[in-house]
């Protein structure tokens, strides 16, 4: 664990965490960004570019805007009466809890019952050449489906915005 | 000193500077010494850009423009720079404090990370990343969420009108601008801009191998720059702050230096994509002739540059603001298909290896979808002299 990480790390669940406590809605997406670039970070530390730079194209420019954009059309954006209650267990606090603590409690005993060895000891190096020569070459089938179904999808919006023919109305 | 000496200047340079730096502290010395002189070329050329823009403007307006500070008015920026550094800060009562304050320097700072992947220069570039159109794009989207944080901390209706409008016209260009860049690393078979800008390199009988001397290069550039306008806010596609309708958009509750921060990262950002379509298309820092490669690198970048800003000048005292629905039906009827029948006529290009088919092939593919797509835009509309029913 190096300085970076930890500082990457340290990044990634402040922002995560103030995602989760925020009240204003708006707020939380900003938190939820902060921990997005944090991740995206953590990707480049690990020396996978194509990975980090995606990350922060899908997430920081597409979906934490749209998220956005949908909390301010179904007016959550205004500001919230600040109605400080006191935290009370309910059933769905308590179950909540019991699954997050059941799954926190499988991940930590997978980690600490593994042997601490270096997984890898030395970094791959992956050229976005590589990743593309593999799109191309191996995993062209999944790509060119993928492509159909997102072209499908641009061009349905574009068809949704065509205006409509004048007698139909 | 021979003409390399002198394309290769600041390169050298630095490693002369950096041998007086002990070895420890080596590549944080390299950083900053490659990252300083973009800090000050870049906002200094957008101080020479303001006043260039509000002279050419005023000529085009029948108008002097300014012409009180230094000779000829060209110490207008210095003013100006002044008069926005001692304003007072003000703060809307009713603002989210800490967002307000965020969102000036998080649009300048995602304008500035821009230019590391940007080659000024033969060996003259801040990060040579593998990735660095993907770099780049990927900086460009953080731009989106700083101008939403500025209209909605700001808790002003029209400034929450002018980011919506700005986001949503930011999201829809963005898909041209980069389905535009996509034929670029098509034809050049890389996401890193040096290796872009060496793939542009030689010459035929004087004339360089730029992309946009072939027909899906030529129309990619065209269908950029409309992208490279509309994101950088510019007119005709400055909605977002259409000054006669919600005043100035996302940054009217700023003041002050921050105002300034804001004009600064949006010319910063129009330089950038500027910066990059001269990458993309018109060879980054390349002579344009071949007896002309003595001149330096850099100087031909800037002088590019110079005259994609002068265009933009152009551009913005000529043509009048579109209407919402023209701008959105542009992005999404004209700029998507004519990319995407781009990327098709590249590969055809690629693929037809003889010159004598391929080039009366792909001009057709780019020019008969523009005119079948044009025509049908104006579904039968007759353009005439508009009729005015109240305001004459």
């Amino acid at each position: 664990m190096t300085l970076i990480f930890l500082i990457l790390a340290a990044i990634t669940i402040v922002g995560t965490a103030a995602a989760m406590s925020f009240r204003n809605p708006i707020h939380c997406i900003l938190g939820l960004t902060v921990g997005l670039v944090g991740l995206a970070m953590l990707f480049l530390h690990l020396g996978a570019q194509f990975v980090g730079f995606t990350q922060i194209i899908v997430y920081v420019g597409a979906v934490a805007i749209l998220a956005v954009f949908a909390i301010m059309m179904t007016q959550g954006g205004r500001r919230l009466t600040e109605t400080a209650t006191k935290p009370q267990i309910t059933p769905s606090l308590l179950v909540g809890g019991t699954v997050a603590g059941a799954v926190f409690a499988v991940l930590g005993w997978a980690m600490l019952g593994r042997p601490s060895t270096a997984i890898h000891s030395v970094q791959p190096v992956v050229s976005v050449n590589q990743i593309g020569q593999l799109l191309m070459h191996n995993y062209v089938l999944p790509l060119e489906i993928m492509a159909v179904l997102l072209t499908a999808a641009l061009i349905g919006a574009v068809i949704l915005a065509m205006p409509q023919e004048r007698g139909k109305r | 000193m021979t003409p390399d000496t002198v394309d290769q200047i600041f390169v050298i340079s630095k490693h002369w500077l950096l041998g007086y730096v002990p070895a420890m502290l080596q590549p944080l010395a390299s950083a900053v010494l490659s990252v300083v002189p973009v800090l000050l070329a870049f906002p200094l050329l957008f101080a020479i850009t303001t006043v260039l823009e509000r002279k050419g403007l005023g000529r085009i307006q029948n108008r002097y423009g300014p012409n009180r500070v230094g000779p000829a008015g060209f110490f207008q920026f210095a003013a100006d720079g002044i008069k926005s550094l001692t304003k007072e800060d003000v703060v809307p009562r009713d603002a989210d404090q800490v967002v307000h304050f965020l969102a000036p320097l998080l649009l300048v700072i995602a304008a500035f990370l821009a230019y590391a992947v940007l080659p000024i220069g033969r060996n003259m570039v801040v990060a040579n990343l593998d990735a660095g159109l993907l770099y780049f794009f990927a900086v460009g989207s953080m731009v989106e969420l700083a101008v939403f944080m500025a209209g909605w901390s700001s808790h002003s209706k029209y400034s929450l009108l002018g980011a919506m409008r700005a986001v949503a016209q930011m999201i829809s260009y963005e898909v041209p601008l980069v389905l535009a860049s996509i034929v670029v690393v098509m034809a050049s078979g890389s996401l890193s801009t040096v290796a872009i800008v060496e793939a542009q390199a030689g010459y035929t009988a004087t004339l360089p191998h730029w992309y946009v001397f072939t027909p899906w290069g030529f129309a990619g550039f065209i269908l950029f720059m409309i992208a490279a306008t509309a994101e950088s806010n510019r007119s005709p596609f400055d909605l977002p702050e259409g000054e006669s309708e919600i005043i100035a958009g996302y940054y009217i509750e700023y003041s002050g230096f921050k105002f300034a921060l804001f004009f600064l990262g949006e010319y910063l950002g129009m330089f950038a994509t500027s910066a990059l379509a001269i990458t993309l298309f018109l060879g980054g820092w390349a002579a344009p002739f071949s007896f002309m490669t003595w001149i330096p690198s850099y100087v031909w970048f800037f002088v590019k540059l110079l005259a994609l800003i002068v265009f933009f000048i152009w551009i913005r005292g000529t043509l009048p603001r579109l209407r919402m629905d023209q701008l959105m039906g542009m992005a999404w009827k004209f700029m998507l298909p004519m990319t995407l029948l781009n990327l098709f006529t590249a590969a055809v290009w690629h693929f037809l290896p003889n010159p004598l088919l391929r080039w009366p092939v792909c001009t057709a593919l780019v020019v008969v979808p523009f005119v079948v797509l044009s025509r049908s835009m104006k579904q039968g509309k007759t353009l005439q002299v508009r009729t005015y029913r109240y305001a004459e």
